[in-house]
């Protein structure tokens, strides 16, 4: 007998085994006293260039390590090892972005605990890497300056995923007509409060105070309890 | 496009309460906030796809778009944000960041049929 359908009341987050996963990251690098920071950006916004100085910069006094996501090549990996430090290539096929199971699959065989630092490197995207927690401490949001001074007004949930934004290529503001002022505008619109950098990887502009950011971000986790995200 | 992963994993979720509850699924009642990173229309349309020869094929998802709703310092109050691309107190215009809610990406309730 066919009865009227009826409502239940369910709660289940969607991303609940993504969240669990990113849960599990989060606790084991914690343990391993090694801090995580990831990078978010669009294609082409210098993620590679700036993750391959921060290694280079970082490892005469830090152990550390990447995991690079990309969709197709290992073209980003191979520039990476350049900095001698050990990199791993996540190749996520069509997936456009990354998910705490590909981290921890990424890290198989890695000993956390002779880490410092663990950069991770996400697709290049704006939209779907916001959904999705990594288990990171830190979170990077880049925007380059020849993408425009509104790029945060365009890409708000990414902003409010993200810990601290940093503007790359900043070298190229003069040539390309790019406005700091206008940019941080539009970041303080989407996100009041939040943390920038800009920074060239190329000439070192910036580079200073954002891996003073990083070191002070190491000793903070070493310190205290299980870094958290806001976001 | 990362609303087919998420269909696909709404599916499992889903797939998990009804057989929990030995029913049949006609409806699923989704909570989408405006800041969870996902596009309400791409996922009515991944959903297709994903439900497509599962238990759930032919079910219809009701979505409810939750708006961004932020915590103002100065009022001291809750209140709906008029803009996401301006992060501040449409009443008094104080700027923040705190967000109370908006992330919500949540399957909140099955209508079924036994």
């Amino acid at each position: 007998m066919s009865q009227e359908p009826r409502l239940v009341e369910v709660r289940k987050n969607l991303l609940k085994e993504n969240d669990v996963n990113a849960r599990a990251l989060r606790q084991r690098f914690h343990e391993a006293g090694v801090f995580v920071v990831s990078l978010v950006s669009s294609p082409g916004a210098g993620k590679t260039t700036l993750l391959e100085q921060t290694l280079t910069l970082l490892r005469p006094r830090h152990r550390v390590a990447a995991l690079v996501g990309d969709l197709a090549t290992e073209n980003d990996c191979a520039r990476l090892a350049r900095s001698g430090a050990p990199v791993r290539q996540i190749t996520t096929g069509t997936v456009c972005h990354l998910e705490a199971a590909m981290v921890q699959r990424g890290l198989e065989g890695w000993k956390l605990d002779e880490l410092d630092f663990l950069f991770v490197e996400n697709v290049g995207n704006l939209v779907c890497p916001a959904s999705y927690d990594l288990g990171e401490s830190l979170r990077f949001v880049a925007v380059s300056v020849t993408e425009g001074e509104d790029k945060p007004l365009k890409y708000p949930t990414i902003f409010n995923t993200a810990d601290v934004a940093l503007i790359t290529k900043i070298d190229l503001a003069e040539a390309v007509g790019f406005d700091p002022a206008a940019a941080l505008a539009s970041v303080q619109a989407v996100r009041p409060g939040m943390k920038v950098f800009q920074v060239s990887a190329k000439t070192g502009q910036g580079m200073t105070d954002y891996l003073e950011l990083l070191e002070t971000g190491l000793l903070a986790a070493r310190g205290g309890a299980v870094a958290g995200r806001s976001g | 496009m990362h609303e087919l992963s998420i269909a696909l994993s709404l599916v499992d979720v889903a797939q998990e309460e009804a057989d929990r509850l030995g029913a049949r699924v006609c409806t699923l009642h989704l909570r989408v906030g405006a800041l969870a990173g996902v596009v309400p229309e791409a996922l009515l349309a991944s959903y297709e796809m994903a439900s497509a020869g599962t238990p759930l094929e032919g079910s219809r998802l009701a979505i409810e778009e939750v708006p961004v709703v932020v915590f103002c310092p100065s009022c001291e109050v809750q209140r709906q944000l008029s803009s996401l691309q301006s992060f501040c107190c449409p009443e008094c215009g104080t700027p923040t960041p705190q967000i109370e809610r908006g992330r919500e990406l949540v399957l909140v309730g099955l209508e079924i049929e036994q």
